[in-house]
């Protein structure tokens, strides 16, 4: 069935790429990748389409028997429904447009790039593992797979220190959520005695006011998973307390923090709880604690972004901003309108990434947005591609991200809760950062006097078409995502389009109420958009010395947000430093004193025992006679003593 | 009376007697001959062996059960192996006299007369007949000080060991009135009759017996004794021997004095553990292999006493198929360290072995088998003669006893591996000179048992099961 092809052939891809590349080359090697990336795209989206608009039949493909223990059976298989389709789709076809795009961006390189590609397919094959999973272990496979992934892209240039760091750093703090996210699916596997969706999913009603002892308290088991598979989504999202890595994760290309860490990985989180939805219905407590840690992440992640300089972590905060606006919508149980986010926000973000990339790749690797400034007449394509990114990312009419944001905002304030409340109001105040930190970008990238050496002026030069064609593929989607997908997503018609692939209790109207809000409310965010970008003009365009002026008057502030709210220094002295200290002390008192010198000591007692052993061995005869006698004196006495 | 059962004794003496006869009148140099003569006396022998029945002969002296009948096979291995290990060398060294062979001729039967013994007479004739013929064949290269040396020695503490054990004997006898076996075993079944005389004349006897199988403490001949004698002769020692005495040891312990196993079962585990410890300490200082050896078998010599000190067919069972396994190693080494020569002169310190497997892969990977097997690291024989002593140990409950053999083969590892790293590790020196074709054939043979006996144990496991059965009812 070409769904299982969409998702086996960029394994195969990346086999070849990864094994035969020092082989066949660099030039095959793309090849290989690119064209089991373009089957792959041709078969999800002929999948979808096939779903949507053919009547296709939901169901799945079995590929294999995996584990089978007692009664502990999983099976390699693959869902095909619309929650599963739907990623599918967007998924090889954003990650199709950035191989193409990496053929540019890594044109460069002295080395080899084969493994690269083969890690990009493999990133590709691990993520369609996920989306496609039929059960949460296979699902994990995924998830894992695609960290593994994330891990050795962000190292791919394993040569510099602060790209093994980061690279370290993203594995270790999702690995933190993985843990959780471990025991949430061996309580799944306690409670219902399967880990496969459908089973689940129809027992849930069973197990309502099943509860869970510990300390002595009794708790709802199906809030205390769904709040355990929430803390592994919240470290592969990067969500507030998690998302450290992400931003130190921009240490790896420009394609990969495209592809792995703004329009794919980093939404997995959000894909999970739409796919575990029929259980997140009936925990309304964890839907709160998703609501309330998905707004303060937008807001926070917002307020970072504006007095960032590197381009690339400005969008990266962007990212995390995003994706707490995605669980804002989960959180009040608006699953198809974060899902809607998800796909818009692929394609702009994505957009927006590689547009960045071109930019770097422009200025010769420069990143600091202090020394560029200007640009915007030596390379119009890609300053027109981030006014389109940057439009939709504020949510701009008619750009995607004004549908899908708006939307959940609208979910918010429709649901009425004080949490959803609180949501609202998060997201209205990012919303504005958001445009201001988007403009703030632009204006200091492209207008202004430059303020680069002009060494690197003379080079800055248009992109290849291998860049830019993808950026423009990506700008149409940008511009055109958001009004052709949202009847389908969150229109009236969403139960033909979802079909139950997304849970809904009976109880859940919060789509029709989104219809029925203020004005007001309705408007707020994109009048609140329109005067961020108001003020950014006016900050770095008509008085350029007002930023420096505010950042001097308000320095406690300035430094706290650019020092990113201390999360770092914060973990480093309550986690990583004790952390260190009692390896150490492990390493030098547990291992070097004790595993070592025990066994050494010992070593050094039979030697010793050794020397002693032989002193005897005289040669003697009188000597062995006697020790023979004494011997039998010996024996003789130990007889009668004992007998 | 029935004498036919003692044939293949009786047709080994004769076989002596005639090859001596004929080295004696030949003219000339007849060793190599007269070893080839010897080699067919000791399969006929075998072959006699296999053909006999069980029974009692000589009035209860002489007994042929399933027990003799194995440790027979094993004896007449170990001494073909041994005369063949000795073809070359003694041509070499010039020692090629038409005595030698003739003289393990004469030990071999003094061994199969021990393990038939049903009497403390027939026991010690057999073991006096062995030992006399070992003293000469230590000393054998009479011009080389060392050897003569090793002969003497071997002959003044041996000389005193069969001193205690007679004594022993007397004690025993005086105490419960007869010198046979059964008889013995019949008296002392009433606890009444068990008296403190007796204890101490069982306590001599062992340790006649402990001096023969090397253990601690009456082990000081044997380093001392190893390396002096010529490389041939301490093979022999080494295995056939300690085989013979080893079985003696368990028949008259389990058998005469089986009813009073409670009292000297303590004494068995203090030489055994006694025996391990010091055979895997004092080796790790050696320098000279034969030396090593010397200690390694020491250590070996414990592991088998587990078996007996367990006192049961299991424990029996399991020293059995040890001593099977060690007399295959033991040669095997031995076949290795005779090919130890350079310049036609024979080298014998563990540094010469540097480079051997560069130099000879096929040599130093026998070697290397015999050491790991030495070790006890499966799946080679060794590993199966440890395991079914220790197995035994633990079903006794004598956990002691299993932690210590433990402990000490770990320790013993040590040396072994050593000499595997010196083969392949350490700088390579000048090859040895060519290795005759008697050797390879016993390394190659030797090699093969210990690295696929664990393919079909079953043979010689059943066999050892059936002899032990024999002293159990």
């Amino acid at each position: 069935m070409i769904y299982a092809v969409a998702v086996l052939v960029p394994l195969f891809g990346s086999a070849v790429a990864g094994l035969l590349g020092r082989a066949i080359g660099d030039r095959a090697a793309q090849a290989v990748t690119i064209l089991c990336m373009i089957v792959a795209t041709i078969c999800g989206e002929t999948a979808f389409i096939q779903l949507v608009w053919g009547g296709a039949p939901t169901g799945t493909v079995r590929l294999a028997e995996w584990v089978s223990a007692g009664s502990f059976h999983v099976d390699w298989a693959l869902r095909y429904d619309t929650l599963s389709a739907v990623m599918v789709a967007m998924v090889t076809f954003v990650a199709t447009l950035i191989h193409i795009y990496s053929i540019g961006y890594m044109g460069h390189e002295h080395k080899p790039v084969a493994r690269f590609f083969s890690y990009l397919s493999l990133f590709s094959f691990a993520m369609l593992m996920l989306v496609t999973a039929n059960n949460l272990l296979q699902l994990f496979f995924g998830w894992e797979g695609v960290g593994l992934m994330s891990y050795l892209l962000i190292g791919y240039w394993y040569e510099r220190p602060s790209a093994c760091a980061a690279a370290i750093k993203a594995f270790v703090v999702n690995r933190i959520g993985d843990l959780f996210f471990a025991v949430g699916i061996a309580m799944v596997f306690f409670l219902f005695g399967s880990v496969s969706f459908s089973t689940i999913f129809a027992a849930v009603p069973q197990h309502l006011n099943d509860t869970y002892a510990l300390f002595g308290t009794n708790y709802r088991a199906l809030e205390v998973i769904c709040i355990l598979l929430f803390i592994g989504a919240m470290g592969k999202s990067a969500q507030i307390g998690l998302h450290v890595w992400l931003p130190d994760a921009m240490e790896g290309p420009t394609p990969v923090s495209a592809l792995i860490h703004a329009a794919t990985m980093v939404t997995a989180g959000v894909f999970l709880m739409a796919r575990i939805s029929p259980i997140l219905e009936h925990a309304p407590v964890a839907l709160g604690v998703i609501t309330v840690i998905g707004a303060s992440t937008a807001l926070f992640a917002a307020t970072i972004g504006c007095v960032q300089n590197d381009i690339k972590r400005v969008i990266a905060y962007s990212t995390c901003s995003q994706l707490g606006y995605m669980f804002i919508a989960a959180g009040v149980g608006a699953y198809q309108v974060s899902i809607f986010h998800l796909v818009t926000h692929a394609f702009f973000k994505a957009l927006l990434f590689l547009s960045a990339g071109s930019v770097i790749h422009a200025m010769s690797d420069e990143q600091d947005m202090r020394r560029m400034g200007g640009l915007w007449k030596k390379i119009p394509l890609t300053y027109t591609m981030m006014w389109a990114g940057s439009l939709a990312l504020a949510g701009i009419f008619p750009f995607a991200g004004y549908y899908s944001k708006d939307a959940i905002l609208e979910a918010a304030f429709a649901d009425g809760s004080p949490v959803a409340i609180y949501g609202f109001v998060c997201g209205v105040l990012a919303a504005f950062l958001t445009a201001f930190y988007s403009w703030r970008l632009l204006l200091m990238t492209f207008h202004g006097r430059s303020r680069a050496d002009h060494h690197v002026l003379e080079h800055v030069h248009e992109s290849p078409l291998v860049m830019t064609g993808p950026l423009i593929v990506l700008a149409v989607g940008a511009l055109i995502a958001g009004f052709s997908l949202r009847g389908l997503f969150i229109g009236a018609d969403w139960h033909a389009f979802w079909r139950n692939s997304v849970g809904v209790a009976p109880g859940n109207h919060i789509l029709a109420r989104m219809e029925e809000i203020p004005a007001w409310a309705a408007l707020a965010p994109s009048v609140l958009a329109l005067l961020g970008i108001a003020l950014a003009y006016i900050m770095y365009v008509a008085v350029p010395t007002l930023p420096a002026g505010i950042a001097a008057r308000f320095a406690p502030i300035y430094r706290f947000l650019l020092n990113k709210w201390y999360f770092d220094e914060l973990y480093d002295a309550v986690l990583v430093r004790p952390f260190f200290a009692l390896a150490r002390l492990l390493w030098q008192v547990g291992d070097v004193t004790i595993i070592d010198g025990v066994p050494n000591s010992i070593a050094h007692i039979a030697e010793d025992s050794a020397e002693q052993a032989v002193k005897l061995q005289t040669g003697s005869i009188a000597v062995y006679a006697f020790s023979m006698l004494i011997g039998v004196v010996l024996l003789i006495t130990i007889f009668l003593i004992f007998r | 009376m029935n004498g036919s059962l003692a044939t293949p004794e009786i047709v080994l003496a004769l076989c002596g007697m005639g090859i001596l006869l004929f080295g004696v009148l030949r003219r000339g140099d007849g060793g190599l001959i007269c070893s080839m003569l010897t080699i067919g006396a000791l399969l006929l022998a075998a072959v006699l062996v296999a053909g006999g029945a069980f029974g009692l002969a000589f009035e209860g002296q002489f007994l042929v059960d399933p027990m003799s009948v194995f440790s027979k096979f094993l004896i007449l291995a170990a001494a073909i192996l041994g005369v063949v290990l000795s073809l070359d060398y003694n041509a070499r060294e010039g020692i090629g006299r038409f005595e030698f062979p003739v003289l393990m001729l004469f030990a071999t039967l003094g061994m199969m007369v021990m393990v038939s013994a049903g009497n403390m007479m027939s026991l010690y004739l057999g073991i006096e007949l062995q030992s006399l013929s070992i003293y000469v064949l230590a000393a054998f290269a009479r011009d080389d000080v060392r050897s003569a040396e090793a002969g003497l020695k071997y002959f003044v503490l041996g000389a005193l060991a069969s001193g205690l054990l007679l004594y022993g004997i007397t004690l025993v006898y005086g105490f419960s009135g007869s010198m046979d076996f059964a008889a013995i075993r019949q008296a002392l079944s009433d606890p009444t009759r068990v008296s403190e005389g007796l204890i101490v004349g069982v306590v001599f006897v062992i340790a006649g017996f402990a001096f023969k199988v090397a253990a601690v403490p009456f082990h000081m001949w044997t380093p001392d004794v190893y390396e002096g004698a010529p490389s041939p002769v301490t093979a022999f020692l080494g295995t056939a021997p300690k085989v013979a005495a080893m079985v003696l040891f368990l028949r008259v312990m389990v058998g005469p004095f089986g009813h009073v196993l409670m009292q000297w079962q303590a004494l068995i585990e203090i030489v055994s553990v006694a025996s391990m410890i010091l055979g895997a300490l004092a080796a790790i200082g050696q320098s000279n292999i034969k030396r090593l050896m010397a200690y390694s078998s020491i250590g070996h010599m414990g592991y088998v006493l587990i078996g007996l000190a367990c006192g049961n067919a299991a424990g029996l069972r399991g020293a059995l198929v040890y001593l099977v396994v060690y007399v295959f190693m033991f040669l095997g080494t031995f076949a290795v360290i005779l090919a130890m020569r350079r310049r036609g002169q024979a080298v014998e310190t563990i540094a010469d072995l540097a480079g051997l497997g560069r130099n000879d892969p096929a040599l130093a990977m026998a070697m290397a088998v015999f050491m790991f097997s030495m070790a006890g690291i499966p799946p080679l024989s060794g590993f199966f003669g440890k395991l079914y002593v220790f197995l035994a140990a633990v079903q006794s409950g004598l956990w002691t006893l299993a932690i210590i053999g433990v402990l000490t083969s770990v320790v013993g590892a040590f040396y072994y591996l050593r000499i595997v790293k010196v083969m392949y590790f350490d700088a390579a020196r000048e090859a040895f000179d060519r290795r005759p074709a008697s050797l390879s054939v016993v390394a190659a043979a030797t090699g093969l048992f210990t690295t696929f006996f664990f393919i079909a144990p079953a043979p010689v496991l059943d066999a050892a099961q059936a002899a032990a059965r024999v002293l159990f009812g």
